[in-house]
């Protein structure tokens, strides 16, 4: 066994790799709740890729063929409802698991310095992965994977001048069809999943790089005992590992009882008009976005054409992604952790993440009067969350912080 | 932790428990995705018994139908084919198809069918897998001169079988030619696929 250890360490750094990044890691030992969405959000990425690489034996990126392949595998392939339906909620809970991992990074300041590079890879990485679920929702070929790529895809023909030929180039063709189902199901199940790895490998190398964040906000590199381990560490494993598969073992509770109990989720996970081919003839009477894409979704409808455009639209919908990377040069505190910050902070985050799911509750809503000033009035606060931020971070008192990590 | 004594047998207990829980929860994982790869109902559909309608078949003359996506040859052979058959018997591998395998237990005759004058062979070499041409000209010069009775020549790697599917001996193949599970629905209708009833 050692003799093994040591013909393969001495071709390949594994014993090395090993002890960097997992016995000899050291993480905060004041790790919480919001700490279990890392590891999640990769075990997430594993189900997609395996579940996923068994649905393209079954699935035909045809648009005469692929809605009727999609009910073979529902019907005919064994087990195939199981794992289309494991990929489908798995899209769902990805963003569950995203969006909970990223509130983590405003609660305890994660993205301030020395992790911006942690964060814009971060923030590439949620865009790569909401281009990725879009495109594999359009593979069904029902009427909103096809109505959702015509109004997707819409958004391009807006930008001036160049806006007819981007769309002619997305399309190879004069509107949404098999051209676009075959591109899309190629970016789908290759380009973009090996996007999404490679960043993921560069999130976690950049992580460990400057060691993880806690939820004091405080370096425990810092201060360290003799041998230089920080007094505050704990070995990633076993500590966190074995904490992470308890993590791993709830998620699976709740996640398998989505998948075999609620696999549509009353249409927010699989909409009811999907099940229904394809048809450029009939636009389904209200078509939404999933839900982890409808805060931006929003905020497109929420800016009034202008100029005969709707591009302005299209501009603020990707500001509002955009605006994110620029998040560790706008926040001017001089504390991470929520728990130490001035209350301007705590009040303005409260207001975001309300404006964020107020936003997303509107993006599944038909339009009337009411919610477009309601969505109106949500987009500013959004977007006041960043351009005040400046402000709102460098006012007020800030707690003082601990030489030493809290329980 | 310090005041604690650690103790490494309740460690490895658990160690060992989680892990071989974890093990069994993964292999029940792996059934589905597994079994996704078996024929699927579609495939099983389709592999469906197939009749056969072979009223205007004349004798010499054969068939080839799709049966499980497999050649089946049906052809008929008359008085003097089936008494050739008996002469061959000294230089085949088994003549009295005694490997089980190879045909049903109603086909384990020396013409390896139910009706003698009506063959019905799966057109698959037991070599590897490609289909013999139809060679049944007595006296085929290429394939041994007078000794040739008509058969099946493999042009893959030149397996030779008789017109029972019996397999010559010093050649690749090793065994016979497979006979499917077939019956007679009526005196010229064959199903292919499923057994005649006992």
């Amino acid at each position: 066994m050692n003799n093994n250890k040591n013909w393969i360490d001495q071709r390949f750094p594994l014993t090395k790799v090993w002890n960097e990044h997992l016995a000899e890691y050291y993480t905060p030992r004041n790790f919480n709740f919001w700490y279990f969405f890392g590891s999640l959000a990769m075990l997430v990425l594993v189900i997609q890729i395996v579940t996923g690489i068994f649905l393209t034996m079954h699935f035909k990126p045809d648009a005469i063929h692929a809605f009727a392949s999609v009910e073979y595998i529902m019907r005919d392939v064994n087990w195939g409802w199981l794992i289309r339906y494991l990929h489908s909620t798995g899209a769902s809970a990805f963003f569950v698991v995203i969006y909970l991992h990223i509130h983590r990074s405003l609660l305890y300041g994660s993205y301030k310095t020395p992790r911006e590079l942690i964060w814009i890879l971060g923030m590439v990485l949620y865009i790569a992965l909401m281009a990725e679920a879009f495109m594999g929702y359009v593979l069904p070929w029902g009427q909103m994977s096809y109505w959702g790529a015509q109004v997707i895809i819409s958004l391009f023909g807006s930008v001036p001048i160049f806006g007819p030929d981007i769309l002619t180039f997305i399309l190879g063709d004069y509107a949404v069809g098999d051209p676009v189902l075959n591109r899309f199901f190629s970016l789908h199940v290759i380009a973009l999943p090996l996007i999404l790895v490679i960043l993921v490998f560069l999130h976690i190398v950049a992580l460990h790089t400057v060691g993880s964040n806690n939820p004091d906000g405080i370096e425990i590199k810092k201060i360290k005992n003799k041998e230089g381990i920080p007094k505050d560490g704990v070995p990633f494993h076993p500590y966190y590992s074995v904490k992470d598969i308890v993590g791993v073992v709830v998620f699976l509770m709740i996640f398998s009882a989505v998948v075999f109990f609620a696999p549509a989720m009353n249409g927010y996970f699989l909409e009811s008009s999907n099940f229904i081919e394809a048809n450029p003839l009939q636009t389904p009477n209200h078509i939404a976005p999933l839900w982890y894409l409808t805060p931006f979704y929003s905020i497109l409808r929420a800016i009034p054409p202008m100029f005969g455009s709707q591009f302005p639209g299209v501009v603020g919908m990707f500001a509002s992604l955009l605006i994110l990377i620029a998040l560790p040069w706008l926040d001017r505190s001089k504390v991470k952790s929520i728990r130490y910050r001035s209350w301007p902070y705590k009040i303005a985050l409260g207001i975001f993440v309300i404006s964020f799911i107020i936003l997303g509750y509107l993006g599944m809503q038909p339009v009337t009067p009411i919610n477009a000033l309601l969505a109106r009035v949500f987009t500013f606060t959004y977007f006041g969350f960043f351009i005040l931020m400046p402000w709102f971070t460098s006012i007020g008192k800030t707690k003082s912080l601990p030489i030493r990590v809290t329980e | 932790m310090s005041e604690q004594e650690i103790d490494l047998k309740k460690r490895r207990f658990l160690t060992s428990a989680t892990s071989v829980v974890g093990a069994i929860g993964v292999g029940f994982v792996l059934v589905p995705f597994l079994s996704s790869w078996m024929p699927s109902a579609r495939a099983k559909a389709a592999g469906a018994p197939i009749d056969v309608d072979i009223s205007k078949l004349n004798n010499g003359q054969l068939v080839r139908v799709l049966w499980r996506k497999k050649p089946v040859w049906i052809f008929k052979r008359d008085k003097k084919t089936i008494e050739n058959l008996i002469t061959l018997n000294s230089i085949l591998t088994d003549p009295n198809s005694n490997e089980v395998s190879q045909q049903p237990k109603y086909a384990q005759n020396p013409y390896r069918s139910i009706n003698p004058d009506v063959a019905v062979i799966i057109g698959v070499c037991t070599h590897l897998g490609c289909s013999p041409t139809y060679r049944p000209e007595i006296g085929a010069s290429d394939l041994g001169g007078k000794s040739w009775k008509g058969g099946f020549y493999c042009p893959c790697h030149g397996s030779k079988f008789d017109l029972a599917g019996r397999v010559y001996t010093g050649v690749p193949a090793p065994t016979n030619l497979v006979i499917p599970p077939y019956h007679f629905v009526a005196d010229s209708l064959i199903r292919i696929g499923v057994d005649p009833k006992a």
